[in-house]
């Protein structure tokens, strides 16, 4: 017996792009096909009963049905389409960067559960208003970690011993924490405060309804929004798109930390 | 081995990079041109190259024009008070055919997308903003695209304009017409209701 010719699975709508006039490809995230991409025909009609129910950043449901080359999304059902990060600016950037970090991380057909659900606590944090900086912060180490990424933040990666508190360094190129004395040989690194490295460990190894908890003081936010993208960009080998917009953003002080709405 | 006239190779080429046109009606269309008499390839051949030397951007609204300001912006039975910001140059057009609107238009060429690196730099955004610092707007029309990238593009300029005290509206959104209210998506429908009108 074959495949069946057709399946149903939910899934995030992480990327779109046009193809030809009226159809386009959307790139889902799904829990258990890791990232797919499908055809959505006739979406950019208006009234397609596709429609709303496939832009990016949204939780759908979706039937699709099996084709030579894609698969193709035949019926569909919004489950959670995140309005009240839509409706924000800074929400909906923080929301677009989360995408593009899946997107670029993830290969197409490898099921991956617990960054599906990753990615949807994440959404629905940024919808409920919670701090979108330690949102960001703790969905991005976590990312690293079901990616085998997980920066090592407890011992030197250049010598193995423990880290003092005192100012160590953060190097990309070796995934972690140097010590004082091994970070001033690597030019590449960046000077870590212990305050910075506590709330990095922890955000790392504590559930996020403990890591929200954590108040970050606004010097150490700055230091923190550095780090991690930094890190990032480093094994990308390239700049996260969408991170260009989020500083353009905070440069224009259209940054909201409290509730979604205005 | 057969081989087909170079010129004829060329045409289908060039007409294969153009979008929605794949190899089967590129060749189509070109020995459909070889059937035809000489003028009416000349007159096509024509209207190609004309379109590139002979229009540009106006330097107001950054439409698409032959002449500088552009013939909305030279109107002056138009209301220069009112600006309606579009994507597109090929949006202005659908709005003109409905005849109700009598202000003129700013292009952005593009919506904000993040996603592409693109940002208010790479559009016509500063532009668009130095419009209305001389105090003789009083309306701006939101006329973005119905979609993330339109509503990031329209809240990133409501939050630019807020503070010149500038009316902003918006175009209505919601149901299309002929659409199934059974099948429309949460955002249509919130936002139908939200724009919901006297009846
Ligand atoms: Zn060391
Ligand atoms: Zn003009």
């Amino acid at each position: 017996m074959g495949a069946p010719r057709s399946y149903q699975t939910q899934a995030i709508i992480i990327k779109q792009t046009k193809l030809g006039e009226v159809d386009k490809i959307l790139t889902i995230y799904t829990p258990e096909f890791g990232k797919l991409k499908a055809v959505a025909k006739g979406v950019c009609r208006p009234g397609s009963k596709l429609g709303g129910n496939v832009e990016l950043l949204t939780h759908s449901l979706l039937m699709l049905a099996r084709g030579r080359n894609l698969d193709i999304v035949t019926q569909s059902q919004t489950i959670d389409g995140f309005l009240v990060l839509k409706s924000d600016l800074w929400r909906m950037a923080c929301g677009l960067y989360v995408l593009e970090l899946i997107d670029s991380f993830t290969l197409e057909n490898s099921g991956n559960h617990p960054l599906f659900d990753l990615l949807l606590d994440t959404l629905q944090r940024l919808c409920q208003g919670d701090d979108s900086e330690t949102v960001l912060r703790y969905f991005e180490l976590h990312l690293l970690d079901y990616l085998g990424y997980r920066p090592q933040l407890h011992r030197c990666v250049g010598c193995n011993s423990p880290i003092k508190p005192v100012v160590n360094f953060f190097s990309s190129s070796q995934g972690g924490i140097l010590c004082s004395h091994c970070g001033q040989k690597e030019p590449d690194s960046r000077p870590l405060s212990v305050g910075a490295l506590k709330i990095l460990r922890l955000w790392q190894s504590f559930d996020y309804a403990t890591a929200r908890r954590v108040k970050v003081r606004s010097e150490l936010r700055s230091e923190l929004e550095q780090v991690m993208p930094g890190y990032i960009k480093y094994l990308l080998q390239r700049e996260v798109k969408s991170i260009a917009w989020l500083r353009e953003l905070r440069k224009e002080s259209i940054v909201d930390n409290n509730c979604g709405r205005n | 081995m057969v081989t087909t006239a170079e010129p004829v190779t060329k045409l289908v080429e060039a007409f294969n990079k153009l979008p929605g046109i794949g190899p089967k009606s590129a060749q189509r269309l070109t020995y459909y041109l070889l059937s035809r008499p000489g003028e009416e390839a000349k007159a096509l051949a024509e209207a190609i190259l004309a379109l590139k030397e002979k229009t540009r951007l106006c330097s107001v609204c950054f439409y698409i024009t032959d002449c500088d300001p552009c013939r909305i912006c030279q109107d002056r039975e138009r209301d220069h008070s009112k600006i309606c910001v579009v994507e597109r140059p090929s949006d202005i057009p659908p709005l003109e055919r409905t005849g109700k609107y009598n202000g003129v238009y700013h292009v952005l060429h593009g919506p904000i997308s993040p996603a592409q690196g693109i940002g208010p730099g790479e559009l016509k955004a500063k532009e668009f903003l130095s419009r209305l610092q001389d105090g003789s707007v009083t309306e701006v029309i939101l006329a973005t695209n119905p979609n993330l990238e339109g509503e990031t593009t329209a809240m990133y300029l409501r939050r630019m304009i807020l503070p010149l005290g500038i009316r902003i509206t918006r175009l209505a959104r919601g149901l299309p017409f002929g659409a199934d209210l059974e099948y429309a998506d949460d955002m249509t429908l919130s936002q139908a209701l939200e724009d919901r009108q006297e009846f």
